[in-house]
């Protein structure tokens, strides 16, 4: 899978099995149907097209968060918005 | 993926140190085979790390790279396009595809050229954005065109699920999911079958992580021992690639034939369970599917089950959709790339009747195509 930025779980409907998520202050909603361990607010996950597909650990996420942030602090918010959707679409 | 480190993904995979260090261990292990080996990068998105980083040029003589077919936009035959194409044209049809779809000729022109002539045409991020555009066009029908392998079909499938548990009744599914195992099955028997037209002579195969990621590495397992070609699944980055081809050769040199996996950080043998049984649910098989260039292959691809059929745009639309076979440009010889039996520069119109502007075969429309990777980086290729 490709290089997607570590996205924070902010809420979870259960019942329409999504979750809103931010992605470095970008807010979107993302199907959870493939996650294999219960998903909670405050989780960090992976973004494949639109739906989460994994959790990975809150150090390594914050780790990677802090070097994108870098990089797109130097980008207005029309091109950030671009850049993280399209880091979660490569190779799709 | 419990260790994952972007900070470190960014620096050590595409490290050109580290690059020339495993080129410099390939090139010492690549003295001990007793002949050259031919290895299918199977992945588009491959293809492009091979160019961009010049790694063909970084290995020994000995190892030659085959580009496979593993591309979605460029295998879709012009039928299938034109479906596409049709069904934008209804007056009360939106119709929603991701990537590249939208600029892919079909016989009567590309979705593009659909939406210049007044059809309501998506590009979408996300399937799940096309729940929103249902909603807010309750009067229309929205037509998701579905592309992809392993990769983007359970999220077509999820769609799906989403769309029944909301009761929305405006989304349909055009399928055109393909699936990577069948297509490589294809290569080796039309090799073997046919040795003397059709000689690609695949050794080797290095298989694309993200679909494993998905459906597990398991899904090659037939390779190895049923086929006697090792397969290694490798990551996008250069590293991870280079990484794939030595233990490809280690493999050679040790009179190894197995299934490996070098993209340990989050493929597995099983794959996502959850999204396997979400593709069970909605998805059969199609006895045969017509891939662009490659012909029909049995069970390469899937459509909807039986009980789905409401929601399948192709039993609603039979009527209006036709079935004839559609020929290819006569110079493009993309069918013959995706064989693995030419290069794109063999092609008499690369780079000149045919470029990225204005494209005569999908090979060069698609960013994942191999005539769009030899056009892109075509000033490292020697
Ligand atoms: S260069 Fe164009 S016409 Fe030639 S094979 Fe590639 S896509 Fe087809």
């Amino acid at each position: 899978m490709c290089l997607s930025i570590p996205s924070k779980v902010v809420s979870i409907d259960k019942d329409r099995c999504t979750a809103i998520v931010d992605t470095i202050g970008v807010q979107r909603e993302v199907g959870i149907d493939f996650i294999e361990k219960e998903v909670k607010v405050g989780d960090f996950v992976l973004i494949h097209i639109g739906f989460a597909m994994n959790i990975i650990s809150q150090e390594d996420a914050l780790e990677s968060i802090k070097v994108y942030q870098e990089i797109l602090q130097k980008m207005d918010e029309e091109e950030r918005r671009q850049a993280i959707i399209d880091g979660d679409n490569c190779s799709g | 993926m419990d260790k994952l480190e972007l900070k470190e993904l960014y620096d050590r995979f595409r490290d050109p140190a580290t690059i020339k260090a495993l080129a410099y261990e390939i090139d010492k292990e690549a003295q001990n085979l007793k002949e050259s080996i031919n290895i299918m990068e199977v992945c588009g998105g491959h293809t492009h790390t091979i160019m961009k980083y010049g790694l063909k040029q970084l290995l020994p003589k000995s190892i030659n790279f085959i580009h496979g077919p593993g591309c979605p936009v460029c295998i879709m035959p012009k039928e299938r396009i034109d479906h596409a194409y049709i069904l934008s044209m209804q007056d009360d049809v939106i119709l929603a595809t991701l990537g590249d779809m939208i600029k892919v000729p079909g016989s009567r022109g590309s979705l593009q050229d659909a939406r210049s002539l007044g059809a309501d045409v998506r590009f979408v991020y996300s399937p799940l954005d096309i729940i929103k555009i249902a909603k807010e066009n309750p009067d229309k029908k929205v037509i998701f065109f579905a592309i992809g392998f392993e990769t983007t079909t359970p999220m077509s499938a999820a769609l799906l699920q989403h769309t029944i548990d909301r009761g929305i009744k405006n989304i349909l599914f055009h399928i055109n999911h393909v699936t990577v195992p069948e297509v490589m099955k294809e290569l080796i028997d039309s090799r073997d079958i046919h040795i003397d037209s059709y000689n690609n002579k695949i050794d080797a195969f290095i298989g694309p992580s993200h679909v494993s990621v998905i459906a597990g590495a398991k899904i090659y397992q037939p390779f190895p021992t049923k086929y006697n070609r090792p397969v290694v699944v490798s990551g996008f980055e250069p590293v991870d690639v280079m990484e794939g081809v030595l233990m490809l050769i280690k493999q050679f040199n040790q009179n190894r034939c197995e299934l490996e996996i070098q993209y340990k950080r989050s493929v597995t043998i099983e794959g996502n369970t959850n999204a396997q049984k979400l593709i069970d649910k909605f998805f059969t098989k199609r006895e045969l599917f017509k891939w662009r260039g490659l012909g029909n292959i049995p069970y390469s691809a899937l459509r909807l089950k039986d009980e789905y059929k409401e929601y399948d745009a192709e039993e609603i639309y039979a009527d209006i959709l036709p079935i004839e076979e559609i020929e290819d440009h006569k110079l493009c010889i993309c069918g013959d790339i995706l064989r693995g039996i030419a290069t794109p520069n063999e092609c008499q119109v690369f780079g000149t009747a045919c470029k990225p502007s204005s494209p005569l075969g999908s090979c060069m429309v698609s960013s994942e195509g191999a005539c769009s990777a030899y056009y892109k980086y075509g000033s490292i290729i020697s």
